[in-house]
């Protein structure tokens, strides 16, 4: 017992080791190619302009650009420009969106009037929650439905199957005409987006219930309505909550191109903003933080589903 | 085994006569009359069962047995109402079987409990659903599960129970509607041999001492002359009865009657009955021929 013990227990640990070791990997990378001056670093950030005028004290020129004026300079007997090697704009190192990530959250935006980081967020999550609730409200009912009932799936399912394939983009201006500007088309391309395939996902789970339970619940007495709620429901459930984080996850990814309809709002707005004055750092940080929720949340779903739902076997492989 | 030796299945001892004659004056629970069923499927009309005739009667217990394919769960399933007949009638107490209903209980082979209630909810369940309260429910759960031996698991789930377990918890889910009949379709089939034998011997002291029929299916011969007052014998294409057997083994049934003559002389019978002449192989099984190379030293030889 002991022994099974033990190795569980180390094989927990390997396992965490190895999950933290995924992310630290990429990570590892990054640093690499930001703080190890002869990995491509394919810039020169100039500290001494020296003896060619163009030249600024922070300004990045491309490598063969300073090997040709450091050349002419010398020919023409003038001062020698000074640099040290850089990588392009758009790839800030790990501190610099580290300390982003801070004065985000910490500091006044430099633009007046600006959002802060986290008001932009929870801008976006309300956008967010809306949408999927909303399509949550109509595809968990019509999916457990055409799961259950058969006439119901041959008379709906068609032509969901066929709305699934318009891109929930394309109704965006549909949605501006008809909802404004604001956040009523935003959350309209995420129940666009999430909808369609949630019922079908949704009556795929309900279809995978076990025959023989509804056939034992239905020698037991158990008839019509009370068949769907105390037999279909309950014995589905698991599963349910199990597509409903994944279609979350797919809720997230329509977010971007959602805010960018009508008045551009949010997360977006913010790293649109931040992009044109060049805060890459800043453009990194409101992305990476945008994983971090969407990722934290599944965490969080995924360890209240196993407090939820005691009885769930598939979770034990995992 | 020489087949000479054994006295004919037919023959009963005066204590196993009186019994028989004791079960034919009680009331007739089923009566199933001409039942058949044919379905539509992609090979044509398939006709699954014909002109069954047969009737239990009141506290019996029958086995039905047969080959593949004869048509015993479709049988069952009929009998459940889960299942439509397309000829004949099935009365329970006279009255045509329409639909599933509590009065007659169903102990499926595969674990058919709900894997979201605890083992006393399973068994509440039936009772909720027929309109009781929860306290009465409640109450005749836990009746129940003593009766299985499972009260000390009332609030498992049922993935932390066994096998064996898990078709008590379904039985005791199934007689608490208090069924006139109980149809189990090879309830103890996914069991291994020790705990099939304990379950076994368990079902019987469950009928001891309840009320109820049991309408038994099951593909194993032993298991059948073990359990059965009668044994109702199918063949198959289309599924028709071929004889109904009167058990000759006398009651109170113990495992050491495995090796009597009447035990025996019943078993060569449904072998004879079940397993006749080879059936010619099937195209697709002649063609499979192996052909065997020697892949070891030659030398090395295991036999």
């Amino acid at each position: 017992m002991s022994l099974i013990a033990t190795l569980t227990d180390s094989a927990t640990r390997k396992r965490a080791l190895l999950g933290i070791g995924s992310f630290l990997l990429p990570l590892l990378v990054w640093c690499l190619v930001s703080y190890v001056p002869f990995i491509w670093h394919p810039k020169v950030e100039v500290t001494v302009p020296g003896g060619v005028d163009y030249f600024q004290v922070g300004m990045l020129v491309d490598k063969a650009q300073f090997a040709d004026e450091t050349a002419y300079a010398r020919e023409q007997g003038l001062a020698l420009p000074a640099g040290i090697p850089a990588n392009p704009i758009y790839l800030p190192a790990p501190h610099q969106v580290a300390q982003a990530f801070y004065t985000g959250f910490a500091k006044q935006p430099v633009q007046k009037d600006a959002p802060w980081l986290h008001e932009s967020l929870w801008h976006s999550i309300q956008i967010i929650f809306w949408g999927f609730v909303l399509s949550s409200i109509v595809g968990v009912p019509l999916g457990i439905l055409a799961g259950t009932y058969s006439t119901f799936a041959r008379l709906s399912e068609p032509f969901i199957e066929y709305f699934r394939y318009l891109p929930a983009p394309a109704f965006g201006a549909l949605a501006v005409a008809i909802l404004g500007i604001y956040d009523g088309p935003k959350i309209a391309i995420i129940v666009i987006g999430t909808l369609f395939q949630q019922v079908l996902i949704i009556a795929n789970t309900t279809r995978k219930l076990e025959a023989t339970i509804i056939e034992a619940a239905r020698t037991l007495g158990t008839r019509s309505f009370r068949l769907l709620t105390r037999v279909v429901v309950p014995g589905i459930l698991p599963d349910l909550y199990r597509d409903q984080r994944i279609l979350l996850g797919w809720a997230w990814t329509y977010l971007i191109v959602a805010e960018l309809i009508g008045t551009s709002s949010g997360i977006t707005w913010y790293i649109t903003q931040q992009a044109r004055y060049q805060h890459f750092d800043n453009v990194y940080a409101a992305i990476m933080i945008i994983g971090i929720i969407g990722f934290g949340t599944d965490l969080i779903l995924a360890r209240l589903g196993r407090r939820l739902f005691p009885w769930d076997r598939s979770q034990d492989r995992r | 085994m020489n087949q000479d030796t054994l006295p004919s299945y037919l023959g009963q001892s005066e204590e196993v006569r009186a019994r028989f004659e004791r079960i034919n004056q009680r009331e007739t629970i089923l009566e199933v009359r001409g039942l058949g069923k044919r379905y539509r499927s992609a090979q044509g009309e398939v006709e699954a069962l014909s002109g069954i005739d047969f009737s239990v009667r009141r506290r019996e217990f029958v086995c039905v047995i047969g080959p593949s394919g004869c048509g015993k769960s479709t049988l069952i399933r009929i009998l459940a109402g889960l299942d439509h007949h397309t000829s004949g009638e099935a009365l329970l107490d006279g009255k045509p079987i329409k639909g599933p209903g509590q009065d007659r209980g169903m102990v499926f082979q595969g674990y058919s409990l709900f894997p979201w209630l605890t083992v006393k909810k399973n068994v509440m369940f039936g009772p909720q659903m027929n309109g009781r309260g929860r306290d009465e429910a409640e109450h005749d759960a836990q009746l129940w599960l003593e009766l299985v031996g499972l009260e000390k698991f009332a609030d498992a789930y049922p993935h932390q129970l066994s096998g064996g377990m898990r078709q008590r918890v379904a039985i005791a889910r199934a007689l608490v509607n208090q069924p006139r009949i109980l149809l189990m379709d090879e309830p103890f089939g996914a069991l291994d041999a020790q705990t099939r034998a304990k379950m076994q011997s368990h079902l019987i002291d469950i009928w001891k001492n309840i009320d109820v029929t049991v309408l038994f299916i099951t593909h194993d011969l032993d298991e059948a002359i073990y359990l059965a007052d009668r044994i109702l014998v199918l063949k198959a294409h289309p599924g028709e009865v071929q004889e109904i057997i009167e058990v000759p083994v006398p009651r109170s049934r113990t495992p050491a009657q495995f090796n009597s003559p009447e035990f025996r002389a019943t078993k060569a019978r449904l072998e004879e009955l079940i397993h006749p002449a080879p059936e010619p192989e099937t195209e697709d099984e002649q063609k499979v021929k192996p052909h065997l190379i020697r892949f070891t030293d030659v030398t090395d030889n295991v036999e």
